[in-house]
Formats: C-alpha cells, structure tokens, sequence
C-alpha cells in the first residue's frame, strides 16, 4: 500500500473508467423503464468520484454496471483500458461497498475480510497478513473474532470497507454506504473515507443522494438525473458554476432569476434594469429569455436606494439557522429570493436594497 | 396423517388477541380443546407404563411393554422398514425440494410461476387417499410393463408426498435470505460454484435441515399411500400397529406409539428451533 501512496498524484489524470454510451433498460414493453440513457463518463485514476443525483436518477444502475451485477444493453465499459462491461462479478477487479453493508452472518470479522483474496486462492499466510492489515487500517484489530451481528452500525460498515479493500481492487465501489448511519457517525465515516482513499490509492466510485456529503468527500462529481449526466466537475465548480437548471436546483440553496441576454453580449439584464456579467455555459450561447442562479450567500442586503442596491424588495420572513439567518425577500418584480447574511438589522416589512456578486451564472434548462 | 403446521410465523396481530380472550367462554373453550387433544396421549402415555394387560385398570409401574416391544420380532421389522423408507424419501426429497427452493427464490420472477408453486405443493392440496388410489394403479401398470417389484416403489411414493412438506421451510428461508450476500461474495471473486458453498448452501442449511426433519416425520407416520402402494413384507410401524389394534389394543402398542411420539415431538421442536433462528 505504501508503494501506491507515493505513486499517487504521478498518474492522476490516466483514465481508471470509461463509459461510453451506455444504455441500460428495465422491464418489456409499456413498463420498460431507460435507467441509463447513453451515458459517457472518464472516471481518472486514484480519484474520489462521486454520482450525485436524486432516487431513480440511474446512479446505482451506473455502478452496478460497473460492478457487473447487471449487464449493459448498450456501450462499453472500460476499466484501465480493457472492456469489463460483459464479464461476471467475480472477473473484475472491482469490489462494492454494500448500502446494507451485506456481510456474512455466518463468519467472523476477520473471515469476511479475508473473504476476497481466500476465493482468490491466496496462500493463508498472504490472506492472514492483509486481514491485520486492513483491520488496523480500520480500527478494528480488537473485534475480528466477533461475529458480524454482534457489530454496531459503524463497526459493519467498517468491516464492509476492510472487506472490500482487501485484495486490493482497481476501483472501489460505494452504494450510498453511510445512509443508514446517524449524523454524527456519518461526519466521521465521510473524514475517515477521504483518508483511505489517500492512503490506499484506490478510486473509489462514490453513490449517494445527499449534495453535502458530495461537496464534503470528492475530487470531482456527477450530477445525475433521469438516467443521463448533467455535469461532472470540482466540486466547486459543481456548486459555483452549476451549468444546468437541474444542478443548480438540486445542490445547495439557489435563487433563480430571469433575466434578458441579448446576443453577443456578456452582460444580462435582470428585471427592474440592473446589468450584470453573465458566466456562459461552455459552448452555448443563448438569447432572449434566461435563467440565471445567485446563492443566497453571494448576495447582501443593504439600504434600499443605495448605489450598489441592484434589487429591491420587501423582507417576508426571516429564518435563523445557527450560523446565520436566511432573509425572505419579495422582490419587486414579484418574485421571491432568500439572502443569506450572518445576522441582521432588518425586520419582516422592511424595504431593503440587494447587491449582487460581480457575476452570475446562465443555466442551460 | 398428522401434518405438523409448517407455518411457525407469530403474525396474529397482538391486540386482537387480547380482545379475543376477554370474550366470555374462551378460557373453557380453550381448555377443552387442550384436554380432548392431549388427554387421550397421555392416558396412552401412562398405560404404556402399566404392568397389567389391561388397559383401564393402573396396576404397577413398569418397562415390561418396551421390553417386550423390542424383543416383538414384527415391530422389529416394521421399524427397520419405516426408517428404510422415511430415511430415503427424506434424503430424495430433500434434494429435490432443495432444487425446486432455489430455482423460485434465485431466478427472475417468470411466467407461470403460480403454477410451479401450484404443482410442488399439489400433495397438500389434494386428497391423499386420490393421490393412494392413483399410485396404486400407475404403479400397478409400471409393474405389469417392466416386471420389476420391491420396496422402492413405495420409497418413491413417499419421496413424492415429502418433497412439499421439505420444500416450504427450505423456501422460507431463502426468501429472508439477502440476495446481495450471494452478490456481495461474486464481488469478492467468488465463482458461481463458490459463492453457493461458501455463502447460499451455509446460509440456508437450517432449512435444509428443517425440511428434512419434516419430511422423516411425515413419511414415518403416513397410513393411506402406505397401506395402498406398500407389498407384503413392506409393513411399516404405523400399518402394523394398525395391524395390531384389529385385534384389540395391547399395551405393547402404547409403548411403541410412545416411542414414536418421542420421536416426533423432538424432531419438530428441533424443527421450530432451526426455523426460529433466524438472522
């Protein structure tokens, strides 16, 4: 494991996976249901990649295809440059981390995560050898004699990672595996995930629906919905530039506005006559009628009337949330906004004056 | 035929009971079923430890009926042919209920599956002295076109009767068995083969083993296909001591009815055991 700590970062832009144009349906007839629908993504070596997107999106069809728990109707799969997407299970060099962890009742801690390279005929001193190994690398070394159903949530989930890195797999698989943890346990599972995956190397390939835990673990995201990719990217750039209505709506708290662009120009106009640098998708040039999204964060209250005040409006509801308020906004165009600001003078009724950041981002529908 | 209930599943909603105790006349009720049920095996009980021939009158305590059971040369042979019969029945139809289980719990829901189920319960459903009198007279033909005779007959017989009553424990349990299991060990690059010793066959074996005791008992007390499709010298224990209470009811038979309700008992308390542990 050592040897691949220090290799990382030398390979990090080689391709681990490449899907290209991958079809997978359900059911016959009336009730056939397109999970994937001709999706193409590069996952690179030694990332953190996650599938982001809502139930139903086809995230956990994409990575049970690459699992090889379901076979593709449609397109290649990719891994390290050789065709997966039509052998068994037990033919890719892959392992999963179950939502339900799925360890076997019937064998202790130790046995299940020597389950791998048992069944790849490794000699018993190897098999021995990496199961202290992946149990120190978990904190597990005083329970492997237990039985799996004497483990506490954290503990399976534990082992279920122990179990999948063990023989030590090109790509690590995560089906949503922290769901069923409570908060506090999850905040400390996203940490340690981040530092296995430093340590071993591994990729992981990272299922999940919740947009914090995406923007919390990942090198770069995909954000997925009705069976296709909208966007793959940082996560800052997921969050900061979201190019599709869909993405900016599902990550984070975002205002929508309308605003008119007129070709060739880079600045839109937002309704009440306030101009403003428009950031394009790329390769798209739209005119007319645009939805443009500001965070809550990026904007601020100030006096209404003042110069930097681009929009007006009424404070409907103030909402406190801890580490600051999110303020409810009528604009006067009639539309409702929230402003975040980390506290106050304001009161429900108040007319106030917005400013907005240097620019906003055009979504694509 | 006693058939043992092979449903253990408590899913008698909790406060509908309570409700239902409260109804005057349940206590009685509930009692009377106990008493006429078990009053009369444990009048047998107690008789079959009775020094006197008789079997009203209590004289002494005694294991002279035993004694004398085991040394009856025809209970003898009547018991080595039950376990014959209900050894091999249990083995065949353990197999092929095991088959049957995993072929409708590990594949795709199909068309016709109803049916399927329909088919492998069918000794359940229909009445067993039809099903006597039909193997009679196929067998009959069988016998009559090949020439070939014996006891295997009748073990096939009670193989067919067995293979629902192993069957539907050995399903149960596959049904709450988690399919990502067996998935989750082809991930971890066990093969087909591997992945059913060493994940589904260990998971499932206390249903297997619950069938099969299931089965042992069925077969070792069934009468009607017995008495029908079973040759001379193929007497099993129930046929003889049916055979035997033509001619009045001797305490030997209490001893030896005692015995296989031993048997019984503790087979299906095993049964309700393995199937209760569940996890």
């Amino acid at each position: 494991m050592a040897q691949n700590g220090v290799s990382q970062g030398a390979d990090t832009h080689k391709n681990m996976i490449l899907a290209e144009g991958v079809v997978k349906t359900f059911g016959q007839g009336e009730h056939m249901v397109t999970a994937l629908d001709n999706v193409s993504v590069t996952i690179r070596q030694n990332e953190f990649f996650t599938l982001l997107g809502p139930s139903g999106c086809g995230k956990t069809t994409l990575l049970r295809l690459i699992a090889g728990f379901d076979l593709p109707d449609r397109g290649n799969i990719l891994l390290d440059g050789q065709e997966i997407g039509h052998l068994p299970p037990y033919k890719r060099p892959v392992n999963t981390v179950f939502q339900n962890y799925a360890l076997f009742p019937h064998m202790s801690v130790a046995r299940n995560i020597g389950f791998g390279l048992e069944m790849q005929g490794r000699p018993a001193k190897e098999i021995s050898e990496a199961t202290d190994r992946m149990l120190a690398l978990v904190q597990m070394e005083h329970l492997a004699d237990r039985q799996t159903d004497q483990l506490s949530g954290g503990q399976q989930q534990r082992v279920a990672l122990a179990r999948a890195l063990a023989p030590h797999p090109k790509v690590l698989l995560l089906d949503e595996p922290l769901s069923a943890l409570d908060l506090k346990l999850r905040k400390e599972m996203q940490i340690e995930l981040k530092r296995l995956q430093h340590e071993t190397g591994i990729t992981f390939v990272f299922v999940t629906h919740d947009q914090e835990e995406a923007l919390t673990m990942s090198d770069r995201i995909a954000v997925m919905s009705a069976g296709d990719i909208l966007q793959v990217g940082p996560p800052k750039e997921i969050y900061n530039n979201p190019a599709r209505r869909f993405v900016a709506d599902f990550i984070g708290d975002i205002n929508i506005l309308e605003a008119d662009l007129t070709s060739g120009d880079t600045q839109a106009t937002l309704p009440g006559g306030a101009r403003i640098n428009a950031i394009l998708p790329n390769s798209w040039a739209p005119t007319g009628r645009v939805n443009v999204a500001i965070r809550p964060e990026d904007m601020a209250l100030t006096q209404p009337g003042a110069d930097n005040a681009a929009l007006h409006g009424t404070v409907q509801n103030i909402v406190y949330f801890g580490s600051g308020h999110n303020v409810h906004v009528a604009l006067d165009s009639g539309l409702d906004i929230i402003v975040r600001c980390a506290g106050t003078s304001h009161e429900v009724g108040a007319l106030v004056g917005i400013t907005l950041p240097d620019a906003v981002q055009v979504l694509v529908d | 035929m006693a058939k043992p209930d092979t449903a253990p599943r408590s899913t008698a909603p909790r406060p509908k009971m309570k409700n239902l105790r409260k109804q005057p006349g349940f206590d009685t009720m509930a009692w009377a079923c106990l008493v006429f049920l078990y009053a009369p095996i444990i009048v047998l009980i107690i008789f079959s430890f009775n020094d006197n021939r008789s079997v009203v009158l209590w004289t002494e305590f005694s294991f002279r009926w035993y004694t004398a059971a085991f040394e009856n040369e025809g209970i003898r042979k009547a018991t080595m042919v039950s376990l014959k019969v209900a050894g091999v029945a249990t083995v065949f139809a353990t197999i092929f209920a095991t088959m049957a289980a995993l072929a409708t719990t590990r594949n795709p829901p199909f068309k016709g599956q109803a049916l399927v189920y329909a088919i492998i319960n069918q000794p359940l459903m229909v009445p067993e002295i039809v099903t006597a009198v039909a193997t009679l007279a196929f067998f009959s033909i069988i016998k009559q076109l090949t020439g070939i005779n014996g006891i295997g007959y009748l073990m096939l017989a009670h193989t067919v009767f067995c293979v629902p009553f192993a069957y539907m424990p050995i399903r149960a349990r596959l049904e709450d068995m988690n399919l990502t299991l067996e998935q989750a060990a082809a991930d971890l690059y066990a093969t087909p083969v591997q992945v059913f010793r060493k994940v589904t066959l260990p998971l499932m074996a206390p249903g297997i083993v619950a069938g099969a005791m299931l089965a042992f008992v069925v077969s070792l007390d069934d009468v009607i296909i017995t008495l029908l499709v079973g040759g001379p010298g193929e007497t099993t224990l129930p046929i003889y001591i049916l055979g035997q209470i033509r001619r009045g009811i001797t305490p030997e038979i209490n001893a030896v009815s005692t015995l296989l309700l031993v048997l019984s008992v503790v087979l299906v308390s095993l049964f309700f055991f393995l199937g209760n542990r569940k996890k």
